[in-house]
């Protein structure tokens, strides 16, 4: 087990960067604690994936350094680092049986025949694999090749850290579930240093205690999940977590507040004050949908909208509203009535975000 | 159920097998007729069954050439196989330098057979010969026209440099085809460098090399321009391989009996000896 620390770490593929644009991580420092279960959250090609190589060391990092407990292990290998790491889609060893795939890094690292056999059962326990272990790995499914796959880094319990590199694509549903679970049982019972790399926000709030999400190749921002849910630091956290995603408005600053059409929003005066302060063209307020405030009648402080459409989740509605000329949604109860085409939205101030330059305005309590 | 029975499709079949017939079966069946009777002139053949089998399966001559066809066989699958295994690890993977070893390799490939044979001929002289001459002046006593060894060990040496080559690019295309994810999680694995070839490469080569195993196999077997060219099958009959045995009898002698049932042994010897190899390979392939 180790802390992993990056230190103004960047990388790009070209040989010759000429702007940030070509980086694939651009330079940003971070601290992976000791034992902790973290998701590395993003959408497809925003670096996740250079990461996880660059600690794993099978990427040489361009810039900056990575260090494991505080030592500099830039120019080891894998090997040396002892680290773990399940690749995307399923590597097998296709002429060995299960049990010698489960096996195998246990025998490269020299360990006796009766521990890699206490190990391997039990890790082929977890996963479910009894019943295969000692058939030819290349027959199995694509589930079970992927668990073999997992297996392969499970049965090191003396690694620096376990990297997953999204290990459940190929997994259908039912069963990624279950193996999230494991997963997590896992951790809790070995406590080594984990990181999942997922596009999936629900895989990543079910499997980490704290996510850092990622976007164009840097740590937007890194917290639990429900700090990524109240307070976004940044456009992209907002619109990317949440299921629909924040509502985000391009706003002008007037005083007492911002505007956007003909309606003026009041802001809290730390929130102002950053406005006054600094000198961006580039404003915007956030607010989630699950926080507006939707009711049939008007009152102080709330805007007219009309209802576009009413979607009826089940459990929730989703609610598309014109406010001006911004498309807004909101997230209602299931028995939360629409009457009519108008309703009334309120944006409760504690939960009005303001971003300038893309980056949360922080309150000061906060 | 009503199943249409159509069998005029047959007929599509037939170009196929018109040309199938003059290109194969045709010569073939000329054999045959050879190797059954004996054949004074024309219109005065007898019919012999089975003696000239008989009689060729007896033959001392045609016996040591096959068993040295054999040994040379072997020889040439136990040297060229792994050595072009070798090599192929080697090459570089990508960029300028992997296309010029790529256009080095394949040189000796499109070099005329016989052209071989001449090559090594001068090539191992002597007198004139770099490779001859050199081996003279590091005091090696070596003349491959006198010594039975020195003989066998250029014309080996002569199919190495030949054929080598093409061991060689079909495990290079082979070890291209394997996706890097393998190399990295064996890389994670801390798998040793021997351990990547004989749990990653060599289980991903298997289909190359059984397609390279049997050409080298079968193209060994029938050998016949190169050595004939370089050792004329000397010194004494030490180099004389089966296709030189059976082209001096048919040819040579015109002892055309005897010589077509000796092409048809080992044409089966031949085809035998694919079809168990190949059978022992896909089997072990489907064993679980």
């Amino acid at each position: 087990m180790a802390e992993i620390q990056l230190n103004s770490l960047a990388h790009s593929y070209s040989k010759t960067p000429s702007g940030p644009e070509d980086y694939a991580i651009r330079q940003m420092s971070h601290v992976w604690h000791k034992g902790g279960a973290y998701a590395l959250l993003g959408p497809s090609g925003c670096g996740k994936s250079t990461m996880l190589n660059i600690i794993s060391g099978l990427l040489a990092p361009s810039e900056g350094e990575v260090l494991f407990d505080n030592v500099k292990v830039n120019e080891l290998s894998p090997k040396d680092r002892n680290i773990a790491q399940v690749f995307q889609f399923p590597v097998i060893y296709d002429s060995m049986t299960v049990y010698d795939n489960l096996a195998f890094p246990l025998r490269n690292a020299g360990m006796p025949k009766a521990k890699i056999q206490a190990k391997v059962d039990e890790i082929a326990a977890i996963l479910e694999l009894g019943e295969v272990l000692h058939n030819k790995a290349k027959n199995l499914t694509a589930d079970e090749k992927q668990k073999v796959s997992m297996g392969r880094g499970l049965v090191r319990d003396d690694v620096s850290a376990i990297l997953f590199d999204e290990p459940l694509t190929v997994i259908d549903p039912q069963l990624k579930w279950k193996l999230r679970r494991k997963l997590k049982q896992i951790h809790e019972q070995f406590n080594i240093t984990m990181v999942y790399v997922t596009h999936d926000q629900l895989e990543a709030s079910t499997f980490a205690d704290k996510i850092a999400v990622m976007y164009e190749g840097q740590i937007v921002q890194f917290g639990t999940p429900r700090e990524l849910f109240e307070r976004p630091n940044h456009t992209f956290v907002g619109y990317f977590i949440g299921s629909p995603g924040m509502n985000l408005i391009d706003v002008e600053r007037v005083s007492g507040g911002v505007r956007f059409d003909d309606f003026t929003v009041a802001l809290s005066q730390v929130q102002q004050r950053a406005t006054e302060h600094s000198p961006s063209q580039n404003l915007k307020i956030g607010i989630r949908p699950e926080f507006l405030h939707v009711s049939n009648q008007p009152s102080d402080d709330t805007f007219k909208c009309k209802v576009k459409d009413v979607e009826d989740l089940g459990t929730y509605k989703i609610v598309s509203l014109q406010l001006g000329s911004q498309a807004i949604l909101a997230r209602v109860d299931e028995d939360h009535e629409i009457a009519g085409d108008t309703v009334y939205v309120g944006f409760p101030p504690q939960w009005l975000k303001l971003y300038i330059d893309e980056f949360l305005v922080e309150e000061q309590d906060a | 159920m009503n199943k249409v029975t159509n069998n005029k499709a047959w007929w599509l079949v037939l170009p196929v097998f018109i040309l199938v017939a003059f290109s194969a079966l045709i010569p073939l069946m000329t054999v045959v007729n050879y190797s059954v009777q004996d054949i004074f002139g024309p219109n005065n053949a007898y019919f012999v069954g089975t003696d000239w089998f008989r009689e060729v399966l007896r033959d001392d001559r045609l016996q040591d050439s096959l068993i040295r066809q054999f040994v040379f066989s072997g020889a040439v699958l136990l040297i060229q196989i792994p050595l072009g295994i070798g090599v192929a690890l080697m090459m570089p993977t990508s960029g300028k330098k992997a296309s010029l070893c790529l256009i080095l390799l394949a040189i000796p490939l499109l070099i005329p057979w016989n052209v071989v044979g001449t090559i090594w001929q001068i090539f191992g002289r002597g007198d004139i010969g770099l490779f001859g001459w050199g081996l003279n002046e590091l005091g090696m006593d070596y003349n491959y026209t006198a010594s039975t060894a020195d003989a066998w060990a250029t014309v080996l040496l002569m199919d190495v440099w030949h054929w080598t080559p093409l061991v060689a690019l079909l495990c290079y295309s082979g070890l291209r085809a394997i996706p890097e994810a393998f190399y990295q999680a064996a890389e994670i694995d801390r798998a040793s460098k021997w351990a990547v070839f004989r749990y990653i490469q060599l289980p991903r080569l298997k289909s190359v090399l059984v397609i390279a195993v049997l050409l080298r196999f079968m193209d060994s077997f029938m050998i016949y321009t190169e050595p004939f060219v370089l050792t004329g099958g000397g010194p004494g009959s030490s180099t004389t391989f089966l296709s030189q045995t059976l082209t001096t009898m048919a040819i040579g002698q015109f002892d055309i009996g005897r010589a077509a049932a000796f092409s048809l042994i080992y044409f089966l010897i031949v085809l035998l000896v694919s079809w168990l190899f190949f059978t022992a390979i896909t089997h072990l392939d489907k064993q679980k």
